[in-house]
């Protein structure tokens, strides 16, 4: 039948990438590359000024992303990317805040400064890509490494509790927390509008393959594998309580926005203060 | 039968890396994996019937590569507030 393909044409998102970087360094089947896809469409949608938008990012596969948006962005170094994207949103509150990191950097590394960036309700959007492990440095255990989960490390099984973010996330005061993987692409960009509108500490958990490592690790060698494995596995909850929404390995996967509430945030309206109106 | 196609699905073949990811969730099931390799070795898809094509623009999402996307061919924006930058594609 008719058949079109044609090649060397731009991308709708070229724009917004430095194209002369790509293709990105992620691995095939990594889906690191279609979280910052599912951001951009929601960022654009939003009709935020992408002047005032900064885009933080720390190290690891995902810290990767700063390098690649063509937007003000910067990329810190291990698990400091909150203390660094708080430190721009007090001195500058007119600007758009996105945290783009990954589970070892955010939780692990930089696990302390998560909950307090949480705990103080700074205004910023998180967007924590989780793969299970450490990616970049050869598969490690990470903290969000399921029970029984293989790593390199850990090669006849993971003994250790993970933590489970949205659980961690609420007990430390976020007001929006929601939980999607790749294989739902467009729930994920719609979320992320939503933590994008909303003022405070808001958390979007993507949960993506990571081939190389993880999914190879534990009898799920491609990225299409862990994708059918996300995409037939996972039940939507919304409004669930993130108590119960912990991740086994190779259990079911509870996605869906957990937590929208109001809470005073930091910096407030006038560019000072707690957010408090009275 | 011969009905003209509407839409064009145009891919950055040095791009794709031949994850299946586009080819596993297009609801009409019309792309597929080819045996044509680009210079980087990676098998890289092509579409099988484009006229059965809604323009979803699901194969784009899911692509982490930024290699495919659909356009209208009579160029119009895909949907009300949707950001196609389609001038980009002369
Ligand atoms: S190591 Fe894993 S997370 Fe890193 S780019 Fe490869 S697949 Fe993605
Ligand atoms: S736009 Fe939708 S229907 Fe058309 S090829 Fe892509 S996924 Fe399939
Ligand atoms: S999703 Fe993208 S990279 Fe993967 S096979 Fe399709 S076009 Fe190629």
């Amino acid at each position: 039948m008719t058949k079109v393909i044609v090649s060397n044409q731009k991308h709708p998102l070229d724009t917004y990438l430095r194209t002369d970087r790509l293709p990105h360094i992620w691995c095939p089947g990594c889906g690191i590359g279609a979280v910052l896809h599912a951001f951009l469409r929601a960022l654009l949608d939003s009709g935020v000024d992408l002047k005032k938008v900064a885009l933080v990012s720390g190290i690891g596969c995902t810290g990767r992303v700063a390098g690649y948006v063509r937007l003000d962005s910067f990329h810190t170094t291990h698990g400091r990317a909150l203390p660094f994207a708080t430190g721009l949103k007090i001195a500058n509150p007119e600007l758009k805040l996105v945290v783009f990191s990954g589970d070892g950097d955010l939780i692990a590394i930089g696990g302390n400064h998560f909950i307090h960036a949480a705990r103080r309700n700074i205004d910023m959007t998180v967007i924590c890509v989780n793969n299970f492990n450490y990616g970049m440095t050869g598969g490690q255990l990470g903290p969000t490494t399921p029970l029984t989960g293989r790593t390199t490390t850990t090669m006849r099984g993971n003994i250790e509790e993970p933590f489970n973010i949205p659980y961690l996330a609420a007990a430390a005061g976020a007001v929006y927390i929601a939980r999607w993987t790749t294989a739902h692409i467009h729930s994920l960009e719609h979320s992320i509008g939503e933590a994008l509108a909303k003022k405070g500490f808001s958390l979007v958990e993507a949960i993506s393959p990571c081939p190389t490592y993880y999914g190879r690790m534990n009898k799920q060698p491609t990225g299409l594998d862990q994708i059918r494995y996300f995409r037939y596995n996972s039940i939507v909850r919304h409004g669930i309580d993130p108590r119960l929404v912990g991740i086994e390995a190779n259990g079911q996967i509870v996605v869906g926005k957990f937590v929208d509430i109001e809470r005073p945030y930091i910096p407030g309206a006038t560019g000072s203060g707690n957010g408090r109106t009275t | 039968m011969t009905e003209k196609p509407k839409n064009e699905i145009k891919l950055i073949i040095e791009r794709c890396k031949g994850c299946r990811f586009c080819v596993e969730f297009c609801p009409q099931h019309i792309l597929y994996q080819s045996d044509e390799v680009n210079s980087k070795g990676y098998r890289i898809v092509d579409v099988a019937d484009i006229s059965k094509c809604d323009q979803c623009n699901t194969c784009s999402m899911v692509c982490p590569e930024f290699a495919i996307n659909v356009v209208s061919i009579e160029a119009k924006p895909v949907k009300d507030g949707e950001v196609v930058c389609l001038s980009q594609d002369t």
